[in-house]
């Protein structure tokens, strides 16, 4: 399907989904209550058929946080890019890791750097820093005096 | 430095008709023959390791001055290559090793990244800058990657420092400042 | 549940493989919770060699951040490099010149090949034969050499920029490549006799570690994991960059989903990419080796992403940009991370000596999994 046919079957799913324009794959906005429901959807429906999620990242926009996914079909070969966007004084998010195995690494990766609480998670804690540090370290004010040379 | 005449064996030998008889001091023979047969503990962390790796096939073979057998446990290993970046959470691993060997053990820092950070250097907040930090090392060699003829180079430097006797403080003292 | 080292209630025994190991291929952690020799779980533990790179490249600019990203997968430096080079020309929007397309395709190919040869002389010495592991360095050096010739550097060159390549091909370059097709083609019926065929290799292999199709895609595996289970996932015939839709080669798929699968696609890949180099080699075009670009480069405001298949599966570049001469975010999509969640899964049930032989047709390089 197109760019155009999915934003189409997109509103269809769910009218409250935002776009942004440019950018190679279609771009979807929509906030954490509904992520549930809609991964739900894309994951069985007979014309989109996502099973294929090949990044799960964060980035700290400062005042907020997004939260990116990008989907893949096996079948029909498109490709979008799913943006939530959630607090930043509390930052907490439903797991998608009992629909695709692969999230459950990736989301305590985005744990580990940057604090975020997937609930429901099947075993959320610390994967690439040692278990006793202290701090978030990718985002935006992470304050480390000795080794930070900040140019 | 003129290699070939240090690679002799140290003493007078005496040939006499059924045999001969040997001069030397015990601790020149016991050198000599350590420095022949360090045998290095497989400790590969990043990209050097592949370097070391080289080192050890076909084309640079190391096992021609004796370190062909590298162990894979630190209590029977004499040499560790700290090949590759040391981060915050390898460092209490690499005490730990460093502490499971037994005496007379050296240590090599191979690489950038394990003399100083190397290309890591700069705004990262888990790496250790310079495995000198966590164990005394013994010859550090620059490079990112070196080539496999530095580090055989270095592997006979380190044969050279054994030879010669010295502990590591007096070859502080007895460097190039008086020579 | 973090257990702890020792023994738990039922008896099983919880051990530690790793960090320092001989078959771990690098600082990999696991623990292991076995009822005798049976394993009951494997649990990875990860960061012994997390660099930082991501926030490391929030302060590096456009053409600063790519010798980083060779050290990260160091086996496939060259593929790593080309998909942030080719990131930054698609956001910027260059246009790359034929000979430079044609020369990074071909160093792309034999990277693959002296990966896949590495990979090939490890895995056959965790299963305890010695000899081969002689044998494919013989291969990989003859590859590095004709590489140092043009790039300067034996294992991390940093020979691919935003709108070409650095410095143009040595003279002697074709016909040292010409030399080692004629050479190589030579060299299969040898890994078969020393390897493929052998009794004991194919019973420690066939059964094992098997990963069907639709946990190979709920895993998120790629590469020759996920196609020796069935996927069609080779981004060069999916998403084709640079040259390779106007080439001639075959996706290597396999549906048996064991560890001898994945060897079998992994020595038939190889193949592939010698076929490709002796499509390019007699015909790269003369021309500029370089596109014309500013000397400091700034990305528009935006979100790109570029895929490429290295050597492992794919690899994705994510770069967020604000504008500036640096960019906001990056993140690296590695193969290695997804690959390794599906270790779990292949090896319950199974004995110490299986987790090796499942562990070697991975195909991981740690460095690439923590960044």
């Amino acid at each position: 399907m197109t760019n155009e046919e999915l934003k189409i079957k997109f509103t269809e799913l769910l009218p409250t989904a935002s776009f942004e324009e440019g950018g190679e794959w279609v771009n979807v906005f929509i906030s954490p209550q509904e992520l549930k429901s809609f991964v739900l959807q894309i994951k069985k429906n007979e014309d989109l058929l996502f099973d294929y999620l090949f990044c799960l990242t964060c980035v700290d926009w400062k005042t907020h946080f997004n939260v990116v996914y990008h989907f893949s079909s096996t079948t029909y070969r498109h490709n979008f890019v799913l943006k939530v966007k959630i607090d930043r004084a509390n930052p907490e998010i439903e797991t998608v890791s009992d629909l695709w195995r692969t999230a459950e690494m990736l989301e305590r990766e985005v744990y580990d750097l940057f604090g975020v609480k997937f609930l429901h998670h099947p075993d959320l804690r610390r994967l690439i820093m040692p278990d006793n540090w202290e701090g978030w370290p990718l985002r935006k004010d992470y304050e480390d005096v000795i080794n930070m040379i900040k140019l | 430095m003129d290699v070939t005449a240090k690679n002799n064996f140290p003493g007078q030998i005496h040939e006499t008709p059924g045999g001969g008889i040997m001069l030397s001091k015990l601790d020149d023979v016991i050198n000599w023959a350590r420095s022949n047969s360090l045998w290095p503990l497989t400790f590969a962390t990043s990209c050097c390791g592949i370097e070391m790796m080289s080192v050890a096939s076909a084309k640079y073979d190391f096992s021609r001055f004796g370190f062909e057998v590298a162990r894979a446990t630190p209590r029977q290993a004499d040499v560790i290559i700290i090949a590759g970046t040391i981060v915050n959470k390898m460092a209490p691993v690499l005490r730990r090793l460093y502490d499971q060997m037994a005496d007379p053990k050296y240590v090599i820092a191979m690489g950038a990244c394990a003399i100083s950070g190397g290309p890591f250097f700069y705004n990262t907040y888990s790496v250790v800058k310079g495995a000198d930090h966590v164990v005394p090392v013994d010859v550090y060699i620059p490079g990112c990657p070196p080539r496999p003829e530095a580090l055989l180079h270095a592997l006979i430097t380190l044969q050279e420092k054994i030879k010669s006797g010295l502990t590591r403080e007096q070859i502080k003292e007895t460097s190039y400042l008086n020579p | 549940m973090v257990e702890e080292i020792g023994t738990t209630a039922e008896g099983d025994l919880i051990i530690n493989v790793g960090p320092q190991h001989p078959a771990t291929h690098g600082v990999l952690h696991l623990v292991l919770t076995l009822s005798g020799e049976t394993i009951k779980k494997v649990e990875p533990h990860l960061g012994y060699i997390h660099r930082s790179i991501e926030k490391m490249c929030e302060s590096l600019t456009y053409r600063q951040f790519i010798y980083v990203t060779s050290r990260m997968d160091y086996l496939s430096s060259h593929i790593n490099n080309h998909a942030c080079a080719l990131t930054v020309e698609k956001a910027m929007q260059i246009e790359v010149p034929q000979r430079a397309q044609y020369i990074r395709v071909i160093m792309d190919e034999l990277t693959r090949i002296a990966s896949h040869e590495l990979w090939w002389g490890a895995m056959a010495m965790d299963l305890g034969a010695f000899t081969p592991f002689f044998h494919a360095f013989r291969e990989r050096e003859t590859i590095t050499d004709i590489m140092e010739k043009t790039c300067g550097a034996r294992l991390t060159m940093n020979y691919m920029v935003p709108g070409g390549v650095m410095v143009d091909l040595h003279p002697d370059f074709q016909k040292d490549v010409k030399s080692f097709i004629q050479l190589y083609k030579s060299k299969f019926e040898e890994y078969n006799e020393l390897v493929t065929g052998n009794i004991i290799f194919q019973n420690r292999m066939k059964g094992i570690g098997v990963l069907s199709k639709e946990d190979a895609i709920s895993y998120g595996c790629s590469g020759p994991v996920a196609r020796a289970s069935g996927v069609n996932c080779d981004i060069r015939k999916l998403y084709p960059y640079e040259i390779y839709s106007q080439l001639e080669f075959d996706e290597v798929l396999d549906t048996a989903g064991d560890s001898f699968a994945r060897y079998m696609v992994r020595l038939k890949e190889m193949q592939q990419s010698i076929r490709i180099v002796e499509q390019l080699i007699d015909y790269i075009p003369e021309g500029e080796f370089q596109a014309k670009t500013k000397a400091v480069l700034k990305l528009p405001k935006g979100e790109f992403y570029q895929r490429v298949e290295t050597a492992r599966g794919e690899l994705g570049v994510y770069i967020v940009s604000e504008g500036g001469t640096t960019p906001y975010r990056i993140k690296f999509r590695s193969p290695g991370f997804s690959n390794l969640s599906a270790l779990e899964h292949m090896v319950k049930g199974l004995k110490i000596g299986d987790l090796v032989a499942a562990m070697g047709t991975l195909d991981l390089v740690i460095p690439d999994i923590d960044r």
